[in-house]
């Protein structure tokens, strides 16, 4: 098993030398990431929204129900959504949630190119397939999801607030509050951070497997799996990892 | 002219080209046939570079293309065309953009030129009014008539052709096989096809090797293979109750 580990993470760094090597032609790469943005991100803004605005009213209503003592502010609840959505729900669970979209999609795009000999082909051609293929969905990828993971933020407390209001447990004035108090700029430089890793390593994890795809169809969706899985799993331990090392 | 020199090959234990030694000629359609699994894709695939090979040598008329690395073969690759199994035309580029890839990534040329190309060889290959379909919308047949015409797109010295006529009837077939071998006399190209269709092997068949459990087991031409006194190969050119009635 260890023998085995070693073996893709070996093989998945000698994919990454060849992914950032010098492209063939500028402007094709540059058009190429225009499309991935398009393909990767901005597909992917219905569901991000959707998502955060339901789980920030989550958080809101949870906290309302959770302080049952007037010794704490109403204002808390507020403060308590935005550094919950800041700190962790938006960069991470939303990261995991593109890990499964975006993931998917890119090991299964590689992969079927692979079992068509389309990956080939580009070789053969003489590009180097590694870089024409991921480079720009790594970019496209680290670029827009900083822009989905900030618009997470904002839909998340804008949920919060709605659900306060709307259930009347907290006014607009004391959840307004909230969220501005004790505001630190650097959590949301940490968010950001975090959100640019993750993003990476979505995209280099999944395009790994589905890279390397062999056989057919259900190696594909073998591919797809494991792209998705191992890109989660990476984004749980780096998500520790990143954390120790930037709020410590 | 590509030339094989003792290339082997294997997978883990498996042994699947065994020293293997061929010439593939200029302008002639060199056919490489055999039984499935005897090899004959391994070793199209190791004279492209998409395998690397244990032993030997592939030299592009002189040029020692195995030894070279990544960067290096780009330069050979840009001489080289290929036409696969599937055809592996890319499903996210229309026709017009699928054969205008190559001359994107290594031209200069305005889209008014690479336009004009992309048609000029979809002309060659008797396609109209295809530009701007998708491969998902194409038959088998046009499939493999808009492979080749982008496998042509950049005047290639070398084109490769793998199973060009599997899957498809016995008539687009025919009209496979002549395409390559006209486009191949008309710009001396070296072409290399990997068939086991004996149609093919008797059509357009200037030079043949015969693949047999990974070895090179016998030269020749159109005109000999019929008249060889080889079991193994006799075994594969009449395999079937037709031919065997034909000779």
């Amino acid at each position: 098993m260890l023998k085995g580990f070693l073996f893709h993470i070996g093989r998945y760094i000698l994919l990454m030398r060849q992914v950032f090597k010098r492209p063939e032609k500028q402007s094709i790469y540059i058009r190429q990431i225009m499309v991935e943005i398009d393909n990767l991100g901005l597909d992917s803004v219905g569901i991000v929204a959707f998502i955060s605005t339901f789980m920030g009213a989550v958080l809101c209503i949870q906290m309302a129900f959770n302080i049952d003592t007037p010794f704490i502010p109403l204002y808390t609840i507020g403060f308590v959504t935005r550094q919950s959505v800041v700190l962790e729900f938006s960069p991470t669970i939303i990261s995991l949630i593109l890990a499964g979209k975006v993931g998917s999609r890119v090991a299964s795009e590689l992969g079927t190119m692979r079992v068509t000999e389309q990956i080939d082909a580009i070789e053969i051609i003489g590009i180097n397939p590694a870089t024409y293929l991921i480079f720009p969905k790594i970019i496209a990828v680290v670029l827009i999801n900083p822009i989905l993971i900030t618009m997470s933020m904002v839909m998340a407390i804008m949920g919060g607030w709605l659900a306060g209001i709307l259930t009347g447990l907290v006014p607009t004035s004391e959840y307004v509050y909230g969220i501005k108090a004790f505001f630190e700029s650097y959590d949301i430089i940490y968010a950001l951070i975090k959100t640019v890793v993750f993003a990476f390593l979505i995209v280099s994890i999944s395009g790994y497997h589905g890279y390397y795809t062999k056989g057919g169809a259900l190696e594909v969706g073998a591919s797809s799996t494991k792209g998705v899985v191992h890109s989660s799993i990476a984004i749980i331990v780096f998500n520790l990892i990143l954390t120790q090392l930037l709020l410590s | 002219m590509i030339e094989a020199k003792n290339v082997s090959k294997s997978f883990g234990e498996h042994l699947v080209l065994d020293n293997v030694s061929c010439r593939f000629e200029e302008s002639k359609c060199n056919l490489i046939i055999g039984q499935s699994g005897s090899g004959k894709t391994v070793l199209m695939k190791c004279l492209v570079g998409l395998f690397t090979i244990d032993k030997g040598n592939v030299e592009y008329d002189g040029r020692v293309f195995s030894k070279m690395s990544f960067d290096e073969m780009k330069v050979i690759r840009q001489e080289i065309g290929m036409m696969f199994q599937g055809g592996a035309l890319f499903d996210s580029m229309n026709v017009e953009e699928n054969i205008m890839f190559p001359l994107s990534m290594f031209t200069d040329q305005s889209l008014e030129e690479k336009r004009e190309r992309a048609n000029f060889c979809l002309s060659r290959v008797r396609l109209e009014n295809v530009n701007k379909l998708f491969p998902a919308e194409l038959s088998g047949g046009m499939k493999k008539r808009v492979a080749i015409a982008r496998a042509i797109a950049m005047n290639p010295r070398y084109l490769f052709c793998d199973e060009p006529n599997s899957g498809l009837d016995p008539l687009t077939a025919n009209v496979i096989d002549n395409l390559i071998s006209e486009i191949t006399q008309e710009y001396n190209i070296t072409t290399v096809i990997n068939t086991h269709d004996m149609n093919s092997v008797i059509e357009i068949g200037d030079k043949i090797a015969y693949v047999h459990k990974g070895k090179l087991w016998w030269e020749g031409n159109k005109d000999t293979i019929l008249k060889s006194d080889n079991p193994e190969l006799n075994e594969f050119v009449f395999a079937t109750e037709l031919t065997r009635k034909l000779k």
